[in-house]
């Protein structure tokens, strides 16, 4: 709670200011500046608290910068890299209608319908805006630092949210958790620009202006919501979070009788203009109107016009029973207009039925069985306890006495707070990756735990003084929090019970803060392009083998060579390495992914074969047999296979295990020891003594010896290998002259 | 290649044979000594020339001559001549080259005349230092090698010195790097002394002689070319120098086939001798903040050692560098702006070094951009040779007209180009405050908008029934603000009062005791005074129906108050005139002092309610 410690001092700072500037102030305003003095002092603490924590928000996402270096981490980060720099170069027109040849050889995509743009413009904006204000920064440090600056503005966001559901208090306690939740910089580190950077502050925003067009019934407010949820549709493909859940909430308010002209204007005016506004970005469409996944907003959409007219009926009609005979007529036939409609344009296939991601959200064994691809990563899995508690730490106790003190002062609000925490936090135990998406809810409704407990506890502690003072207990009694102290006045150890609890609070909430930029600077900054490890001597040793070999590709080899890997690696060959690459981490195309599957779980010559028909150049495999770098394409083989076999059924996992095991040594199954990506990745590493004490060839990843140490490559040839060898390059040659 | 430069050696000995006429003057070289250094991959070559003039008519011009396919590869030409005598004659001054190209003489010969600085008369003899150092004429033989292999390149040359004069004697030796050498052309005069090749002396040769000789050696020198290298120098006036280098490296050696293997990379013995791993730079004394990257990253391997010199940089790039393998990278380092940038007649000069800080590296195309602060004029340029110049403008932070660069280009740069160059112009330094000026004011423009904001009212429609709620519950935020700055000051005279009471029991003064009660007393009317429109406004306002019974209470209580302070006070008054005890005093006040703690302790409260409304 660093924010909190040095709002402290603010406070004492910002008072003594503020009596000084008041004579000034009075000159020049006369009496009307005078008249909130007291308000005036505690917004200038809140203020200075917010600013506060939108720094700290903003520089505990620096530690990898610190650590490493100004760079892109990870994955899709670059692919979004390439297209912002293709953006701020040739401009938006030419982005929109980007046909990129460089990736999915020799199928390309085109960039401009396949991606939703908010990032990209996002960055490209502030880009020009400072260059605008004649600040010429390199487009790379606006990438990296977007999603820090995104994650402070979210703790504003939090900030307004925390306001409206509870109290100021509230928020700013929202404000100061979120800005260092673990959970949230996992994905808002400097560096990590990805959709997501920008996408939780869209998906508060939206969520807190439809709250506060619930709240105020405003058009205005709604209209907001509409925007937001048009930015959020255009940065990331959670908007069908938003698009589901807020049907959802306000299904909720119809069914516990909540239903106010508020909610019909707000759900009603974000519903229409948020759908016309989705529909201008390309990768989504008609969607709104044509998919499954969209059907229930409209459907709610229905209710509600529905419900306004019945209402209005009731309004005409006097007599009871008249209205509710019209009640079921209406209800009914709405009902079955509802279904029928719905059958038909599923059966007609105009309405696509559910996506298999949507099925594997609601499902988690779903994908294991159906979508290989989406089982295969990592950040896909189901969560553990362990990363829950590693992301939300005293969170996760919170939540649960914040959700008590929500139901305890049920509002419209607090019901969507309390909706948005369950649902989301049930998905987040789904997919690893969505804890981001649930740690907004997670850290307003866990604020408001920690502001009611410290409120409560803070004025037991401030009416007790003055009891003695008054010498009746009925003076006090009329002061706030009344119910407490009279309930108090019994217990003779309170005021100390109080003190003990608050300190305990306190400490809870600086573990909090120690754990998190703990977590931040350890595990969560590193870009996973570089690796750091601890040498023997304590020293801190560099790989830098990723990039060692894309920069190798990018010079040294024929700009339109063709590189074949496996697609973890397409986004960075393209962006870093410059060259055309056959699959790539838009897994658009399962087939085209097979086919490399196929190839490196193929004997040479048959792989060789796949690579001509594919025009390969190079083919790069990523080994940490080396290094004891564990994430390397051995161990994600098996993927390959299944991923292979599930469209090519020559691929038979089975024939690459032994028992049901899979091994590399020498009891491994003898079609593993000589397919591609087994003879790519040991190629004369059986000459290597890689441990001292240990035999030639031994695989430091997998702790073995390994099975085939005579690799005789025919069709390839080793072009570069890095110099732990993490990646290894080689170059396909070209076919011998017939005779 | 090789196939182009037998056919021009072929060429360039027909031109020989045709050339039969003594077309130049009557010098004649009396003695020659020609040294030719190839231990790294610039062929340097120092020759001393004894000219004596035989003739009758003085001379004020010397021609000096070259094989074609070296002259296209002279990178660095000086001429020098040593003036004294004896011992002392290491005094250079260097004298003035130019191109030409003379009828008469046949392409496959490069020519280029020294302007003499006197005129030679008969009979006087003069001694000329030839330095030139030429690229690309160590040819890699063979042009493929694979990873194991050594490094073997030629070098063709004259034993002869190919001269427009006759020549009475002259000796060549090469200085070959301490290496294997595979065969050298064996004429008559010839020794090899270790690792250096003896040819001569030769006497009296005629005009345009020439013996072609080939050397074929290993040589185990980084053949970096920068194939492109981008220099910018920024000036600025703050007190920094930031020069930052764009380096396109390319290994001009032997190309290397078939695979590379790390496994006999990192072996031992290592094999892949004929790549390089490092390139050292050296830098300024005193320069910092030094950075290596790329276009995708910062590269970590890089070791800097610095002493009061020089900074000497050794890089790493990401990968060895095998024949015909490129890099990119870029260094970039600032050094103090008081080294190098110096005041002359009213004009400032910054004096820095042309050529790259790389130790031994050749430099295809050079382009040193000079960033000169915004607002700089009479922009020259003075260097030691010639090089194509233009001007551009660069936007940097916070400019506004751009600041002017003057780009310098030149082809073909060796270590020896790493002279000084001179950049004049004129700067007030009023302009250094522009920038500062600008980021103030832009801060101060932000911080007025934020004002006018916050004071402004922007509803657009002034007569809705929000707006004008708004307003009256400001005014009754108002007016509960003015009530309790009221019933403070009552408080405080009633603090007041209480004082005198303490006075008086110090001092037993009942008579200004009594005084205080009444200014007081009238005080506290006047205010009660004060209150009362303050009350009705609230008890009309709609909106603060629900506060103003509170605010009633809150003066009530304080009338209340008032009283019975007064009464307390007349009691002590009485009692200390009627001088009873103060027990006694005590005791009849008891129960008012109680009210009077009770009822004060409620006015606070509600003084607390009030507040935070």
């Amino acid at each position: 709670m660093g924010g909190k410690q040095d709002s402290a001092n603010a406070t004492a700072k910002s008072e003594s200011m503020a009596t000084k500037a008041n004579p000034d102030l009075l000159n020049s305003f006369s009496f009307k500046s005078l008249k909130l003095k007291t308000k005036q002092q505690e917004l200038l603490i809140r203020v200075s608290i917010l600013g506060l924590v939108y720094v700290l928000a903003f520089i505990a996402r620096l530690f990898s910068v610190l650590r490493y270096e100004s760079m892109i981490h990870e994955f899709d980060p670059y692919f979004n890299y390439r297209t912002t720099l293709f953006l701020t170069e040739k401009g938006f027109y030419e982005f929109w209608n980007w046909f990129d040849s460089e990736s999915w050889y020799p199928l390309g995509r085109i960039i401009g319908g396949t991606l939703y743009p908010g990032l990209m413009v996002t960055a490209a904006l502030i880009y020009w805006t400072l260059r605008f204000l004649r600040f010429f920064v390199h487009i790379r440090e606006v990438c990296v630092l977007t999603a820090p600056f995104f994650a402070s503005n979210t703790t504003l966001v939090a900030y307004f949210f925390g306001k409206e559901i509870w109290d100021t208090g509230a928020g700013l306690v929202a404000a100061a958790l979120i800005a260092i939740c673990p959970g949230y910089i996992s994905r808002s580190v400097a560096g990590s620009y990805d959709n997501e950077a920008v996408a939780i502050f869209a998906l508060l925003l939206t969520f807190y202006l439809f709250v506060k067009a619930v709240n105020t019934g405003s058009l205005a407010w709604a209209l907001g919501s509409a925007f937001g949820y048009f930015y959020m549709v255009s940065a990331w493909g959670g908007y069908v979070f938003i698009i589901n859940l807020i049907p959802l909430y306000v299904l909720v308010l119809l069914i516990t009788g909540r239903y106010s002209m508020r909610l019909y204007i707000a759900y009603n005016c974000m519903y229409i203009l948020g759908m016309l506004l989705a529909m201008q970005i390309r990768f989504v469409g008609f969607q709104h109107v044509q998919s499954g996944e969209h059907m229930g907003a409209m459907g709610v959409f229905l209710l509600m016009q529905v419900f306004y007219f019945l209402d209005w009926v009731k309004y005409q009609l006097n007599d009871t029973k008249l209205f509710q005979t019209f009640l079921k007529i209406t209800v009914t036939s709405a009902v079955l207009v509802g279904s029928i409609a719905l059958g038909v344009g599923t059966a007609s296939g105009y309405i696509s039925p559910w996506t298999g991601r949507f099925y594997s959200l609601l499902d988690p064994t779903y994908a294991k069985d159906h979508i290989p691809i989406i089982a295969s990563v990592s950040e896909h899995q189901p969560t553990a306890w362990s990363s829950f508690m590693f992301d939300y730490h005293i969170l996760l106790f919170l939540f649960p006495a914040g959700l008590y003190f929500c139901f305890k002062r049920l509002s419209d609000a607090t019901i969507f707070i309390v909706m948005y925490g369950l649902t989301s936090l049930y998905f987040a135990g789904v997919m690893v990756r969505l804890i981001l998406v649930a740690t907004p809810a997670v850290c307003l409704i866990s604020a408001i735990a920690v502001s009611a407990t410290v409120k409560n506890l803070t004025s037991l502690l401030r009416t007790k003084q003055k009891v003695p003072l008054a010498g009746s207990t009925k003076g006090a009694g009329s002061s706030k929090a009344s119910s407490k102290v009279s309930l108090d006045q019994s217990q003779p150890f309170q005021k100390n019970g109080a003190i003990a609890l608050l300190l305990g609070v306190f400490y809870l909430l600086s573990r909090y803060a120690i754990h998190c930029t703990w977590v931040t600077s350890e595990a969560y900054s590193s870009p996973s392009i570089v690796l750091a490890a601890r040498g023997a001597h304590g020293n801190r040793i560099i790989f830098d083998d990723y990039r060692e070999a894309y920069y190798w590709l990018r010079q040294n080899t024929p700009t339109d060579a063709k590189i074949m890997s496996w697609w973890d690696y397409g986004y960075q060959i393209t962006a870093m390495g410059n060259r055309t690459v056959i699959v790539d981490n838009n897994t658009w195309n399962n087939t085209h992914i097979a086919t490399v599957g196929r190839a490196m779980s193929s004997y040479e010559d048959e792989a060789y074969d796949i690579m001509r028909s594919l025009d390969v150049n190079y083919v790069l495999v990523v080994f940490g047999g080396v290094t004891g770098y564990s994430s390397d394409d051995i161990n994600k083989f098996l993927w390959m296979v299944r991923i292979g076999g599930g469209v090519f059924p020559v691929i038979k996992e089975p024939d690459y295990l032994v028992n049901g095991e899979f091994r590399v040594d020498k009891g491994a199954s003898p079609k593993m020891l000589n397919c591609l990506m087994y003879k790519l990745c040991y190629y004369r590493f059986g000459e290597l003594v890689t441990e001292y004490g240990k035999p030639s060839g031994y695989d430091r990843a997998r702790g073995v010896e390994i099975g085939n140490k005579d690799i005789k490559l025919e069709h390839l040839e080793e072009a570069y290998t890095t110099s732990n060898w993490i990646v290894r390059i080689y170059r396909v040659k070209p076919p011998t002259n017939r005779l | 290649m090789k196939q182009s430069s037998v056919v021009d050696l072929l060429l360039l000995l027909l031109a020989i044979a045709v050339l039969a006429s003594p077309a130049f003057s009557d010098l004649v070289l009396s003695k020659v000594e020609r040294r030719i250094d190839v231990t790294s991959q610039i062929a340097r070559v120092t020759k001393t020339l004894k000219v004596v003039n035989s003739g009758s008519e003085s001379v004020s011009e010397f021609t000096l001559t070259f094989p074609k396919f070296l002259g296209n590869n002279l990178a660095y030409l000086s001429v020098a001549h040593s003036e004294g005598k004896g011992k002392s004659k290491r005094n250079l001054v260097n004298l003035s080259v130019e191109a030409t190209n003379p009828k008469g003489i046949p392409d496959s010969i490069s020519v280029y005349s020294v302007a003499l600085p006197k005129a030679l008369n008969k009979g006087d003899t003069l001694t000329l230092e030839v330095v030139a150092a030429f690229t690309n004429v160590l040819q890699p033989f063979p042009e493929k090698i694979s990873q194991g292999d050594i490094h073997l390149v030629m070098l063709q040359e004259s034993a002869q010195y190919l001269s427009p004069y006759a020549v009475e004697s002259q000796s060549l030796s090469i200085k070959l790097p301490n290496a294997r050498i595979e065969s050298y052309t064996n004429l008559d005069n010839t020794k090899l002394q270790g690792s250096e090749i003896k040819y001569g002396p030769y006497k009296n040769l005629p005009q345009y002689s020439y013996s072609p000789i080939v050397v074929h050696f290993e040589s185990k020198a980084a053949f970096a070319v920068a194939e492109k290298l981008v220099r910018e120098i920024e000036v600025s006036h703050w007190g920094n120098v930031q020069v930052t280098e764009h380096y396109n490296i390319v290994h001009r050696g032997a190309q290397l086939k078939g695979e590379f293997s790390r496994l006999d990379f990192q072996g031992r013995p290592p094999s892949g001798v004929s790549a390089f791993r490092h390139l050292l730079a050296r830098l300024p004394p005193r320069a910092h903040s030094i950075y290596y990257r790329d276009d995708i990253g910062n590269i970590s391997t890089s070791q800097m050692q610095s002493d009061s010199k020089k900074t000497e940089l050794l890089i790493e790039p990401r990968f060895p560098l095998f024949g015909g393998w490129r890099t990119f990278f870029t260094i970039g380092y600032g050094l103090p702006l008081s080294d190098f940038l110096f005041a002359s007649e009213g004009k400032r000069f910054l004096n820095i070094s042309f050529g790259s800080p790389m130790i031994d590296l050749v430099t295809e195309k050079l382009i040193v951009q000079v960033v000169l602060p915004e607002g700089s004029k009479d922009i020259s340029v003075t260097t030691p040779f010639a090089v194509k110049q233009s001007q551009e403008i660069k936007y940097s932070h916070l400019d506004i007209v751009g600041r002017p660069v003057v780009v310098l280009e030149k082809n073909n740069v060796v270590p020896d180009h790493n002279q000084h160059i001179q950049v004049y112009y004129k700067f007030s330094n009023i302009n250094l405050l522009s920038e500062p000026l600008m980021l103030i004011s832009g801060f101060f423009v932000l911080f007025i908008t934020c004002i006018i904001y916050t004071r402004s009212d922007f509803s657009i429609s002034k007569s809705s029934a929000t707006y004008l709620a708004k307003l009256q519950w400001d005014e009754v935020l108002a007016t509960l603000q003015e009530v309790q700055n009221i019933i403070q000051k009552c408080l405080a005279l009633h603090d007041k009062l209480e004082a005198s009471l303490r006075d008086l029991s110090r001092t037993g003064d009942f008579q200004t005791c009594k005084a205080a009660r009444k200014s007081t007393d009238s005080l506290l009317k006047d205010l009660s005074k004060e209150l009362k429109p303050l009350m009705a406004f609230l008890q009309t306002s709609p909106s603060a129906s629900q506060i103003s019974p509170k605010v009633e209470e809150l003066i009530a209580k304080e009338k209340e108050l008032q009283e019975k302070l007064m009464a307390k006070h007349t009691t002590v008054v009485e009692g200390y005139e009627k001088k009873s005890s103060g027990r006694d005093i005590e005791n009849r006040i008891a129960s008012q002092q109680q009210k009077i703690t009770a009822l004060r302790q409620e006015i606070e409260d509600l003084l607390e309610f009030i507040d935070e409304i």
